[in-house]
């Protein structure tokens, strides 16, 4: 068995190695009165590979991830996306950001007032200089919707649709941008084992095909093992181990044991 | 005896703190409404929903509102062998102050309600998060076009009440007094004029404004969870409720120094 310390350490050097991290977080702190959520949180994702971060709910994981987007501010802590200080970010520049990254909300999160297609457009609002002038919306729409395997749904009402096909409308949605890093806050929460291995093969399958970086927020260990190339876990708003799914749990500490039962 | 000194003064204060947020509130509707860019396309659907959701019932108030008021001031007048007074004191006090203000708890009824539960259902499911993450202001888009639409259909709501009621006064009169038209309303319109008039809508677009505006502010910082959202809709009719007879109230005492002019 291998210490914690030591596939720490490990990591530490690879980082120092490779120069190409898109997000960089450190001590990231953040609180709501004297609920202190997170106390020095540090993170580093990498061009093109899919990092999960494991914790229990309410270890502070959707604060996190909604701190990177700049939906909540730290208070304190570095948040830098690809090269862009997220924190200290002007509106317009975080809405030209935020146009590059992905987010797939714990509860889906559709428009329950407008039709799957202009669910998909929404998005599209603001952003259709990013391409071109002559774009094809209706084209856009059903390629996103295809690549989850749901054009038929594309004027149907989110309340028409089940909770699993709903996730993946939402999906669609974030791809419509042609994200660079995809966020997923519990990709599978709330749904069944079958519908959630849909899920996560199909998040395989997007980032093979649109090549993009993903974190990955989750408590379902299925879900980590098939889908991470390296892990963080969240324990008391810091991350208390990191490693792949192969060192995390062969490591002999109790509250990373914990996570794996 | 403490314990409800206690509480008065928590509630007074709590009142006073929600009036300074709803000022504030209200300074940032005025601040983004100026900014472009525009959403008028979701500025006519809200006035369509504000105007569709509250139609039937406004038609019926309005009518019965006249119709009663007729019937039960009509033995009164007899006495004093006053009745061909009918149609101006119907006229004068419906438009001045009866009209306005019930169509505009009516309004407060089924619009702030329908508003302050629909933000609030869009912020507890992160919808709101989902349109501020795809770069659509989430204020400008629900809560400014919202604002507007009730500040702008609420007077016209109360015209066509006002008429509706006018018309039930009508009624009455013709068949319990033989009253032609053309004599019923040219006395209502003889009797009124535009000091009557100008006041009665300057005072209900206030009401609209104020419809609007407890509505979204309710819905959209409303607690988590669906007792969230219901408490957010109750809230917004008692406030507004509250908030149109404060205005009625103000609207009298400054229209009097003006008759008083
Ligand atoms: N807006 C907020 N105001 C106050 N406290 C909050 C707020 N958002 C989150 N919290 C608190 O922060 C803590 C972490 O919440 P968070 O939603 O990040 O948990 P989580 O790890 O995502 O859990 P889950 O797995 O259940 O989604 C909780 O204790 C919660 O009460
Ligand atoms: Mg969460």
């Amino acid at each position: 068995m291998k210490s914690l310390e030591n596939i720490q350490e490990q990591h530490k050097e690879e980082q120092l190695e490779t120069n190409d991290a898109i997000i960089i977080v450190e001590d990231l702190e953040k609180s709501f009165a004297s609920n202190h959520v997170l106390n020095g949180f540090n993170m580093k994702l990498f061009s093109g590979e899919n990092l999960v971060i494991m914790g229990k709910s309410g270890s502070g994981k959707s604060v996190m991830i909604k701190c990177l987007i700049g939906l909540m501010k730290p208070d304190r802590g570095v948040i830098n996306i690809m090269g862009k200080d997220i924190v200290h970010l002007d509106q317009s520049s975080l809405d030209e950001l935020r146009a590059d990254i992905g987010f797939l909300f714990q509860g889906s999160a559709l428009y329950d007032s407008m039709t799957v297609r202009e669910n998909l457009e929404f998005p599209l609002r603001r952003h259709r200089e990013r391409f071109g002038k002559n774009i094809e919306v209706d084209h856009m729409v059903l390629e996103a919707l295809e690549s989850v395997g749901l054009a038929h749904t594309v004027d149907l009402m989110p309340g028409e649709l089940s909770g699993g096909m709903q996730r993946r409308v939402a999906l669609a949605r974030t791809l419509i941008m042609k994200p660079k890093i995809i966020f997923y806050d519990e990709p599978t929460s709330g749904l069944d084992p079958i519908t959630s291995k849909e899920i996560i093969v199909l998040m395989k399958k997007i980032q093979q095909q649109y090549k993009t970086s993903a974190l990955i927020i989750t408590h379902d260990v299925d879900c980590a093992r098939v889908i991470s190339d390296r892990m963080i876990l969240l324990v008391d708003g810091v991350n208390y181990a990191e490693g792949t799914y192969q060192e995390l749990i062969k490591v002999d500490d109790p509250k990373v044991k914990a996570f794996f039962k | 005896m403490m314990l409800s000194e206690k509480s008065i003064g928590s509630l007074i204060s709590s009142f006073f703190k929600q009036i300074g947020a709803l000022t504030f509130f209200a300074g940032h509707f005025f601040k983004e409404a100026i900014q472009p860019p525009y959403e008028f396309n979701e500025l006519l659907k809200q006035c369509y929903s504000v105007g569709n959701r509250s139609l039937p019932l406004v038609s019926l108030t309005g009518f019965i509102i006249g119709l009663v008021l007729t019937l039960q001031t009509r033995p009164t007048l007899q006495e004093f062998g006053a009745v061909s007074w009918m149609p101006s004191m119907v006229g004068i006090s419906i438009v001045r102050e009866i009209g306005p203000v019930i169509i505009a708890l009516i309004c407060a009824g089924r619009v702030a309600s329908g508003i302050g539960a629909e933000l609030g259902s869009m912020r507890v499911t992160e919808q709101i998060d989902a349109m501020e993450v795809s770069g659509t202001n989430p204020f400008k888009f629900l809560v400014v076009t919202r604002i507007t639409a009730t500040t702008l259909m609420v007077p016209l709501l109360v015209i066509y009440g006002d008429v509706l009621a006018l018309y039930g006064s009508f009624l009455v009169e013709h068949f319990k007094g033989d009253v032609s038209a053309r004599l019923f309303f040219n006395q209502v319109f003889n009797a009124l004029n535009f000091s009557d008039l100008i006041p009665a809508v300057i005072k209900s677009v206030f009401f609209g404004f104020a419809i609007g505006l407890v509505g979204c502010f309710k819905g959209y910082y409303c607690e988590k969870g669906t007792v969230g959202v219901g408490l957010a809709a109750n809230t917004a009719v008692v406030m507004s409720s509250l908030l149109i007879f404060i205005l009625d109230f103000i609207a009298v005492i400054i229209s009097d120094i003006f008759y008083d002019l």
